[in-house]
């Protein structure tokens, strides 16, 4: 148990810790190394929490796939990173203001409320005791069976989002030849060979 | 003080939460910090979700979480999309240079 509070301890403070850096960092790169040291322990909280098939997809996913992406467009674009620093002190107050408030509406919440006691009896899909079936095997028994359409809905939102990000960053040059193999059959005999009439002696 | 329970954890995802807000309004000329910090809200949610399902002993918390995972994942990829069609158009990426629309 103590084990298990330390770990919590650790794996949150170092996820706000990240959190601070990934919003105050001057370069824009090392917000996304702090963004995945944030997503690295939250899925340390996830797994204390009991959801190992979350901890892991959202270090794949999270991870793997979408702080790179991060990565790539943030070394992609070609920014002044001094200049964007600009305004950083302006907006100082706006935001601690308003951030402020929010937390001061989140504790008060969380102070004013209480978990009915029928709440507990009241879960949709129990949570099976891990030594029947661990948590991966659970998830996947209830997500192909009873929330089969909003997978495939997950499915398409993906498709749309992939076919969205290609159309919306595909250009097409101006000056760039490509290869037109329509063009080519479709070339009559009279446009590609011109027959000349060579006088002896002299040149072409 | 060791017992950890649900609201550690609901604490843990407010500040996250927060911090999130913060960074959009402090980062008014980065877009690509603005979309990391939804990115970190998201992440905030998600946990309140585990927590909830964990302490109620429910599993479609963690189900939710997990479509939540992948609207963020489309979302992300999209963003990144437009910010790079917007940086070939505009060389720059400042909240307020984009008025194109605005007429």
């Amino acid at each position: 148990m103590i084990l298990q509070g330390l770990a919590f301890y650790l794996f949150a403070a170092v996820t706000v810790a990240a959190g601070v850096m990934v919003i105050t960092s001057r370069n824009p790169v090392h917000s996304v190394l702090f963004l995945i040291l944030a997503f690295f322990n939250s899925a340390g909280l996830f797994v204390l929490m009991g959801a190992e098939f979350l901890a892991m997809i959202l270090v794949v996913v999270y991870v793997g796939a979408v702080a790179v992406l991060f990565l790539f467009v943030v070394m992609m674009l070609d920014i002044n990173f001094v200049q964007m620093r600009e305004g950083f002190l302006q907006y100082l107050p706006l935001g601690a203001m308003i951030g402020l408030i929010l937390l001061v509406e989140l504790i008060l919440i969380g102070g004013a409320w209480v978990i009915s006691p029928e709440a507990e009896t009241l879960a949709a899909l129990p949570v099976v005791p891990a030594g029947e079936m661990h948590n991966t095997r659970a998830l996947g028994a209830v997500l192909y069976t009873d929330y089969v359409y909003l997978f495939q809905a997950a499915g398409l939102i993906l498709l749309v989002a992939m076919v969205g990000a290609i159309v919306l960053t595909l250009r097409q040059r101006e000056g760039v030849r490509r290869q037109s193999i329509a063009e080519q059959n479709t070339r009559p005999r009279s446009e590609a060979v011109e027959v000349k009439q060579v006088p002896t002696g002299s040149g072409v | 003080m060791l017992e950890i329970g649900l609201g550690h954890y609901l604490t843990v995802a407010a500040i996250l939460f927060t911090l999130g807000i913060f960074g959009i309004f402090l980062n008014r000329k980065n877009v690509i910090i603005i979309l990391m910090s939804i990115e970190l809200m998201l992440l905030a949610v998600n946990i309140n979700l585990v927590a909830f399902s964990t302490h109620l002993q429910d599993l479609v918390g963690q189900i939710f979480a997990m479509f939540v995972l992948t609207v963020a994942a489309a979302e992300a990829a999209i963003g990144l999309a437009i910010l790079v069609v917007y940086f070939r158009n505009r060389g720059s990426i400042e909240v307020e240079d984009i008025n194109m629309m605005k007429g």
